[in-house]
């Protein structure tokens, strides 16, 4: 068939050349190919020490945001969970009490808030969901565990520190 | 000293030769002959024959036998692939058998004891004596053992080789 | 025999093993090194300072590990292959002239284990054996890889003894002796013997190669075709024996290629060092040349591995019977015309 992007590289495969059979001259090139590497600077991160810095677009574990003077923005409206693919997001909404107004924004918050980190493809789209700007997947790498329950994260993971300990 | 160590040798040689015969397994026949020949290395050396030692080594144990070897475990021989044999073939077997003792007691009693070739020079068998006996008295049957052989390995690559016509 | 020869030589005996030893450990060390410096990457550097600690580590873990010897293997050939593998690797050694004798606390004391006037044929005797080891290995596994693994070591290492011995054979007729005492004194100062023999080097060289099973040459072992080659089956110790062996032979072919053709413990300006430094110091500094040339040699085998791929079994065979064969024929035959020549003159 004839090729439209004129792309195609018909490959040819001759039969050695008396140079090409001796080996050496190709093992000569090779070697030096390798011992050039010898001295240039290793590619690796010496990683728990040293961390590699991430992409700004990056999309890391979740955080549940404050506002300005320190309450959660989250009014636990579900849109996240509605909008999660995976399916990764459960939250239970609870009443606000006149003596927590400073620390709900909204008379409506999430008592309960809980992704479950194994379901989660971090595909961003609860941080577009989201009304309030309450939720972004601003944070580092998903640590590893051991049990799956653990992978189940709550607010106690999720919610940023307050402004307070912040400073 | 040396007396002990030769008959010390000389009884694994006959232990490992008979064990040769009398092992069930063709490869353990074959470990046993390697066994056998180790001994005959330790002879080689009591005679202070030190070329013949070595290249009995490298030749017989080295490179013939590992070529049995892997015939052997090429061949996957098991016990009911082995071919029944029939009296007729056992009765020429004892007869064949009884031939060779004949044989070998004849020339055995026909043989002097006293040919103390080595005890008469015992430099004879170090590399430079070895290669000049050879390439002086002994020049003409040396080349045409030589040549013998090379007829032995043309015939086998001919015979290995396939028929260009065929093909 | 007196008792202090005896002494003597046990302790030289006792020494050259755990050299060869500790290098063949730090080898498996370097070889991780080596082919991360080579790629980039930084190699094992946890344990311990640069990781130095790691073939220790390393031993630790083969020791630790499930000992398993499959059930239809024969199970005392099955022992008995590692061992034997090790065994003719280190005895490789015995002949090796580590060095002129040194002179320690009023007496002389030379470094090698013993002069046999049949030194060369002695090692090739002894490399000839090492297939054995892999052979009794593989077929005791009862395991067709390790089988086919096992017949392709055996293959191999007698089709490259032949180019090995015709290349030695050329160098030979230069020194006239078998003895490796003799020819490592023959190399005096830069007087080596690599100058005059390239092409026999060349062919010792890469037979060598194919001797110790290394890359690009590594078919009885190559994963794709075979899983782990005649080792499949190994765990534990008698695994580690086998990859042992295989560092240890490196190590002593590296030695027999610096003997042969890179003059030993010669170097140049060692008549002014010998005058100078005492009959202690100057010979142990030799002997100090002589491991640097073999560690460089380790190094080079290490470097080849990592920078050429394994080479096909049919070109594998070729290389051997069609190339390098005729090409240790044809240097034998040269040099000696080249010797009739000079002789004549």
């Amino acid at each position: 068939m004839e090729s439209l992007s004129n792309k195609k590289k018909v490959l040819e495969q001759k039969p050695l050349s008396f140079m090409e059979r001796m080996y050496l001259p190709a093992i000569v090139k090779g070697m030096g190919i390798t011992i050039s590497h010898l001295f240039k600077k290793e590619a690796t991160v010496r990683y728990p020490e040293v961390e590699r810095e991430f992409s700004t677009n990056f999309r890391g574990m979740h955080s549940l945001k404050r506002d300005e003077n320190g309450k959660e923005r989250c009014t636990a409206c579900g849109l996240c969970a509605l909008s999660c693919p995976a399916e990764a997001i459960t939250m239970i909404a609870a009443e606000r009490k006149p003596e927590e107004k400073h620390l709900y924004r909204e008379e409506k918050y999430a008592a309960t808030y809980e992704i479950n980190m194994l379901r989660c493809i971090f595909c961003g789209l609860c941080e577009e969901a989201c009304p309030k700007e309450a939720i972004y997947l601003d944070g580092p790498i998903v640590p590893a565990d051991y049990l799956r329950k653990d992978f189940i994260y709550g607010k106690d993971k999720l919610v940023e520190a307050p402004l307070e300990m912040k400073k | 000293m040396s007396t002990q160590v030769f008959y010390f040798v000389a009884t694994l040689s006959i232990l490992f030769s008979l064990m040769v015969i009398f092992a069930k397994n063709p490869i353990h026949s074959v470990l046993y002959l390697i066994l056998t020949f180790f001994t005959f290395t330790v002879h080689y050396v009591l005679l202070n024959a030190q070329f013949l030692a070595v290249v009995n080594f490298i030749v017989y144990m080295g490179a013939i036998m590992v070529l049995f070897l892997f015939v052997l475990m090429l061949l996957n021989l098991n016990k009911d692939t082995e071919p029944s044999k029939s009296p007729l073939i056992k009765i020429v077997g004892v007869i064949a058998g009884g031939c060779l003792i004949v044989t070998l007691i004849g020339s055995l009693k026909a043989a002097s004891i006293s040919s103390p070739l080595i005890l008469k020079n015992p430099g004879l068998g170090l590399v430079e004596n070895l290669g000049k006996e050879l390439f002086g008295p002994f020049l003409l049957p040396f080349e045409l053992s030589s040549l013998l052989l090379l007829a032995a390995m043309v015939g086998a690559v001919l015979l290995s080789k396939r028929d260009e016509v065929e093909a | 025999m007196d008792t202090g020869f005896i002494i003597e030589k046990f302790i030289l005996v006792v020494v050259i093993f755990a050299i060869s030893l500790v290098i063949a450990m730090y080898s498996t060390y370097a070889e991780r090194k080596v082919a991360a410096f080579l790629q980039d990457r930084l190699g094992p550097d946890r344990a311990g300072p640069f990781g130095i600690l790691q073939p220790l580590a390393d031993g630790v873990k083969m020791f630790m590990k499930e000992e398993i010897i499959p059930t239809t293997s024969n199970r005392w050939l099955f022992i008995v292959g590692p061992g034997l593998a090790l065994l003719c690797a280190c005895i490789g050694t015995a002949v090796i002239p580590w060095g002129t004798p040194v002179l320690i606390a009023g007496k002389t004391v030379s470094l090698q284990v013993t002069d046999i006037n049949v030194g060369v044929l002695y090692i090739f005797g002894v490399v000839s054996l090492g297939v054995y080891g892999v052979m009794i290995g593989g077929w005791a596994s009862n395991n067709k890889y390790s089988l086919l693994s096992a017949i392709r070591a055996a293959s191999q290492n007698i089709s490259y003894e032949i180019a090995m011995g015709l290349s030695i054979i050329a160098l030979l007729l230069m020194t006239n002796t078998l003895s490796l005492k003799e020819i490592v004194a023959q190399q005096h100062g830069l007087n080596w013997n690599v100058w005059y023999q390239p092409l026999g080097f060349l062919i010792f060289m890469v037979c060598s190669f194919a001797e110790t099973n290394r890359a690009p040459f590594d078919l009885p072992e190559c994963e794709t075709e075979l899983i782990g080659g005649y080792h499949t089956e190994y765990s534990s110790m008698k695994l580690g024996f086998y990859l042992f062996a295989e560092y240890i032979n490196m190590f002593v072919s590296s030695a027999v290629m610096a003997t042969l053709y890179f003059g030993g413990y010669n170097y140049p300006g060692m008549d002014w060092i010998a005058a100078h430094w005492g009959p202690t110091w100057a010979p142990l500094f030799g002997t100090a040349i002589f491991f640097g040339k073999i560690v460089f040699f380790i190094f080079f085998f290490m470097w080849v591995r990592w920078t050429i791929p394994r080479f096909r079994y049919d070109q594998l065979m070729n290389l051997g019977w069609k190339g390098l064969i005729p090409l240790a024929i044809a240097n034998i035959i040269i040099t000696g015309i080249v010797i009739a020549i000079i002789e004549k003159f």
